[in-house]
């Protein structure tokens, strides 16, 4: 009989290695996963695959995708070249790519240990959610920081609505600025929205397909890798 | 044991990988098998009636405390398409997290320790039945009735069912669930002295030819 678990609940053997506990299975600090969510085409998988070009050189990473109903987003990536293709996994998540992230988050946990298994330790997991709707947000059992990506292009209202994304993440990228004249986007409103809505949470606003453009995206994930790094097991 | 237990285990929200599965009803809807709710009706039953009867059976042979390895052979012999062991082990594999995250239990830890990969997902169900303190009896009826709440769920999604209907489906197989779980738990009770050859070996081709083609398609929502 089990009648008192709730001493061994927080126990990170019972969540096995991938669970939320900070140290792998080795006794080493386990990789930074890192979840990238955000509406459809605002350029979560660009955002990944300028990622990895980066930051492949210094740190060692895997990619896992969450499509809806195909493999586009993992065979965007391999195409691309951007990481061998045994470093980026897809999960397929039955319609309901919120749910894979957020209140089921087996299947990426699996792919995360899989990732693991394979490749040996890690430094960095991005996992992408499939294009979803403002409300996606990550499991705190699956990633350590999200990043919510949205684009000028899909409303420069976007921020005042807010919504978990825009309101809780950890990072909030507002992607192709480039395009702001071509539609109509006032810029300066959507930062001032941004902050009303996420106080002192940062926002960066850029085109991440542009040279340089993934600059201030790869610089928070190495402030973030480096306090995860020296932060306790 | 606390029977509310069972509550926990069956209810589809239950964080172990089911609801990125539909249990056949995709390929089904695919293949215009299934288009309304007479149909998907007549598919469950189906399915209860045979791979929901298999699982029963293991998931009540695996409660009542038999070999899970030994088990998990029977669910191999029982499983014909290398697409369904594959999406069983899988399912297995993260039921197997969220068990031991719920029920810790040391034929938990074993069974995980023996197949890191994963175990059959009827198999891990019954141990953590077991782990809960749940009877045979109940390991069945989550196994059987997951057999058909799944397929539903799913349904719901892939044509846009009215979804009143189809918990109607779900509802009106009620007295169908008490028998399969009935005769999978009395035939798990006979594996003692008849080994696992007494479980019910029920099979559906049609269920493990579509699985096969399933997993071919490019496009798809479900993983199985």
């Amino acid at each position: 009989m089990h009648l008192h678990h709730d001493d061994a609940f927080p126990d990170s053997h019972v969540h096995g290695p991938a669970g939320s506990a900070g140290e792998g299975p080795d006794g080493r600090r386990r990789a930074l996963r890192i979840g990238l969510g955000g509406p459809v085409g605002s350029g979560k998988t660009a955002t990944v695959a300028a990622l990895c070009r980066t930051l492949r050189a210094e740190l060692s990473i895997a990619v896992v995708t969450n499509d809806i109903y195909t493999r586009e987003d993992a065979e965007f990536l391999l195409r691309q070249a951007v990481l061998p293709a045994d470093r980026i996994t897809a999960v397929q998540t039955g319609a309901c790519p919120h749910t894979a992230i957020r209140d089921d988050i087996s299947a990426n946990l699996e792919a995360v240990e899989d990732l693991q298994d394979h490749l040996g330790p890690l430094d960095l997991i991005l996992i992408e959610s499939g294009g979803d709707n403002l409300t996606a947000t990550f499991s705190k059992g699956l990633v350590d920081a999200q990043i919510f990506v949205i684009d000028v292009a899909g409303g420069d209202d976007i921020p005042r609505k807010g919504g978990p994304g825009v309101t809780t993440s950890d990072l909030l990228v507002i992607n192709k600025t480039d395009l702001a004249p071509h539609v109509g986007a006032d810029l300066e409103a959507m930062a001032r929205d941004a902050k009303a809505q996420r106080g002192d949470l940062p926002t960066v606003l850029t085109a991440v397909k542009t040279a340089g453009g993934i600059t201030p995206v790869a610089d928070w994930i190495r402030e973030r890798l480096a306090a995860w790094t020296a932060g306790p097991a | 044991m606390h029977r509310a237990a069972l509550l926990v285990l069956a209810d589809g929200r239950f964080p172990a990988g089911g609801h990125a599965h539909s249990g056949g009803a995709e390929a089904a809807v695919t293949a215009r098998r299934v288009r309304d709710v007479a149909s998907l009706r007549e598919f469950c039953r189906g399915r209860l009636h045979t791979a929901g009867l298999v699982a029963a059976g293991l998931a009540a042979a695996a409660a009542a405390g038999y070999d899970p390895l030994l088990l998990e052979e029977a669910a191999d012999a029982r499983t014909p398409s290398p697409a369904l062991r594959q999406a069983g082990r899988r399912l297995g594999r993260q039921l197997l997290r969220a068990a031991r995250a719920a029920w810790p239990s040391p034929e938990l830890d074993a069974l995980a320790a023996a197949r890191p990969r994963g175990a059959h997902q009827p198999v891990v169900l019954g141990l953590a039945a077991r782990s809960a303190g749940l009877t045979p009896l109940d390991a069945a009826y989550a196994a059987a009735y997951e057999s058909v709440s799944g397929p539903v769920t799913a349904t719901v999604r892939l044509l846009r069912l009215d979804p009143f209907d189809a918990t109607a489906v779900l509802a009106r197989l009620a007295a169908d669930l008490d028998h399969v779980a009935a005769g999978a738990a009395e035939a798990a009770q006979r594996v003692p002295a008849d080994g696992v050859a007494a479980l019910p070996a029920a099979s559906a081709p049609l269920l493990d030819i579509t699985a096969e083609q399933h997993v071919m398609r490019p496009a798809r929502l479900f993983a199985s």
